[in-house]
């Protein structure tokens, strides 16, 4: 994985210069609104678990940080974003900035817990906090409603300009608005030479650190900067659903992430993106089949993917394109 | 349920001996190759359900299937790591993360398919059935039974590992991989006569888990964090250190749920957050 992004990067200063290929996908994006009518709703979710994989991207594909709790974020988010509806607020900007807010202070908070220790501790940590803050939501029943979730939300028009409607019109534009502008804050973050920095730890943390790079302060920094972004995604998700349940704050939500960032490709931004539309969609039409059969066919896919294409979809795409204009 | 100190403590006793059982197996496979098996738990559930399904539909006493459970268990062990795992032993811990993941769905998804998603009952025979009274507590027989059983699997492990040549090899091999190999073990071999060894114990630990833990699909995710918790805690690639980890948190795990239900599931993620914050890399390591 690391050889793969290293191929698309190396030997060239990062800009900020917008490729033909990143302006067609953003095209498609807005031409889908058009195409699939039908398919808005399942379009709003796509575009928020793509959001909510690029702050899992931020973390592992340019830190190197393996984290299967990034729900905890998430789940903060959407119950923030859920609470300040439901009681009264329902301006949605600024509950998409509280709930950013609050999934950066949970990051913050947890991340001396987290970055403490290798992989395997990481992993367990950051499992361990999501369960916790799940468990924690599911007694606090009063506050989030528990098991029912939390639905009587009242949610404004964004900007004052459109009612959110059934169809997901609104959600699908609103999402892919909040989507695009973020994902340009983190475009600009991972190309300056913080983002350059990050790279260098996930490659060689002893060699940063002996180079004079604080490496604890930021990766806080990024794991931060995650959070605030997981906690947009899931206050994008409540104000678009109109509904926070438990299943926010759960462990599948983490690792299903974890699988759609890595089918996508890391360290890319786009591969969180282009995974969570391929197993969203998968996901879709194959589990209206059997959610059995989905899983089974889900976990398949990630044994090939791990032996077949180490590099993720556009890891794999990027890595035959550079070889083919290469061999001159 | 026990209703003094000493009853929960030994009902968490023998929790812990549980997860011990289980758990032994993957702290072994990271010690050794350091390689992260979320699909643990998938053999110790392949080991419950030949216990079960042994029971009900062969008609097999229950203790003869114990030791089904142990080959089903192992020999699945076997055949996967030499098809599959042995490819990832050098690949980064995210792509081993993935590729254990996917099993477990597999096996999760694969094992509803064929055997529904029901719960499977095991009825124990009669002899461990009921409680004895021992210095003035009421002892389940059965518990005292699953302790027995993992203290005499710990003595012989420890045998196993201390007395003769096989163990010197797997103790070198855990040490350094690196060095052990050029004075010529074979460190492969001697993985994956571990890994088999840890795969059929967790299946014993499955069988023997059903009527404490229960057995459904679910299982290998259900209690995923257990284990790496264990593990995590106890420091990879001893004996020792799970044995005292799994015994801290079955007895912490029990007394939470116990006296503080309605916080009980915080115990044990409080519990971990502390070990981890004094004990860095793992209790036995910290010890050295």
């Amino acid at each position: 994985m690391r050889t793969q992004s290293r191929a698309v990067t190396v030997g060239r200063l990062p800009d900020l210069r917008w490729r033909p290929v990143e302006i067609v996908f953003w095209a498609a994006a807005v031409a889908a609104f058009f195409l699939f009518p039908r398919y808005l709703v399942l379009g709003s979710q796509i575009l928020i678990t793509g959001l909510f994989a690029v702050s899992l991207d931020l973390i592992l594909g340019y830190a190197g940080v393996v984290s299967l709790g990034q729900a905890a974020m998430f789940g903060g988010g959407a119950y923030t974003a859920g609470l300040l509806a439901t009681h009264g607020w329902s301006e949605p900007i600024s509950g998409l900035l509280a709930a950013a807010a609050v999934g950066a202070g949970i990051a913050f908070a947890t991340s001396f817990l987290v970055l403490r220790g290798g992989d395997l501790t990481r992993l367990i940590v950051t499992l361990g906090i999501g369960l916790m803050l799940y468990e924690l939501a599911n007694q606090a029943a009063t506050i989030t409603g528990g098991v029912d979730g939390l639905s009587d939300m009242v949610v404004g028009n964004p900007m004052g300009l459109f009612a959110f409607d059934l169809a997901g019109r609104t959600a699908y534009a609103y999402s892919l608005a909040v989507l695009f502008a973020v994902f340009c804050l983190c475009r600009r973050v991972v190309r300056s030479p913080f983002g350059l920095s990050l790279r260098g730890i996930r490659d060689r943390p002893e060699r940063m650190s002996a180079l004079g790079a604080p490496v604890r302060r930021r990766l806080t920094a990024v794991y931060t900067l995650a959070g605030a972004v997981a906690g947009l995604a899931g206050a994008l998700l409540a104000q678009t659903t109109q509904f926070v349940g438990l299943e926010v704050l759960g462990f599948s939500r983490s690792a299903e992430l974890l699988i759609m960032l890595v089918l996508g490709g890391t360290g890319l931004l786009y591969g969180g993106l282009v995974g969570a539309a391929v197993f969203m969609i998968a996901q879709h039409f194959l589990s209206g089949v059997n959610p059995v059969y989905w899983q089974f066919w889900l976990g398949l896919l990630l044994v090939l993917a791990v032996f077949f294409t180490p590099g993720g979809i556009l890891g794999t795409l990027a890595s035959t394109w550079y070889r083919r204009r290469r061999p001159r | 349920m026990p209703g003094s100190l000493p009853g929960v403590l030994f009902d968490g006793i023998a929790y812990g001996s549980l997860l011990f059982l289980i758990s032994l197996g993957l702290s072994v496979t990271m010690g050794l190759m350091s390689f992260i098996n979320l699909a643990h738990g998938a053999f110790a559930m392949a080991g419950g359900y030949v216990c079960a399904l042994g029971m009900e539909r062969l008609g097999i006493p229950f203790l003869a299937t114990l030791p089904l459970a142990f080959l089903a268990a192992a020999a699945a062990g076997a055949l996967l790591e030499r098809t599959l795992y042995r490819r990832l032993y050098r690949r980064s811990p995210l792509e081993q993360v993935l590729f254990s993941l996917g099993l477990t769905l597999m096996a999760v998804a694969a094992t509803t398919w064929v055997f529904g998603p029901g719960h499977q009952p095991v009825r124990l025979p009669g002899f461990l059935l009921g409680q004895v009274r021992v210095l003035g507590i009421d002892l389940g027989v059965y518990r005292l039974f699953l302790v027995g059983v993992v203290v005499l699997i710990a003595l012989l492990l420890a045998a196993l590992l201390r007395g003769t040549r096989l163990g010197a090899r797997i103790r070198a091999s855990v040490d350094d991989a690196q060095t052990s190999a050029g004075l010529g073990i074979d460190v492969e071999g001697v993985f994956f006569l571990t890994f088999t060894l840890g795969s059929g114990l967790a299946g014993l630990g499955g069988a023997l888990a059903i009527d404490v833990l229960g057995l459904d699909p679910t299982f290998p995710l259900k209690y995923l964090v257990y284990f790496l918790l264990v593990v995590v805690v106890g420091g990879a690639g001893t004996i020792a250190g799970p044995l005292v980890a799994s015994l801290v948190l079955g007895v912490f795990d029990v007394a939470g749920k116990y006296y503080v239900p309605g916080i009980g599931a915080f115990v044990i993620y409080g519990l971990m957050i502390a070990l981890l914050l004094l004990f860095p890399g793992g209790l036995r390591r910290s010890a050295r």
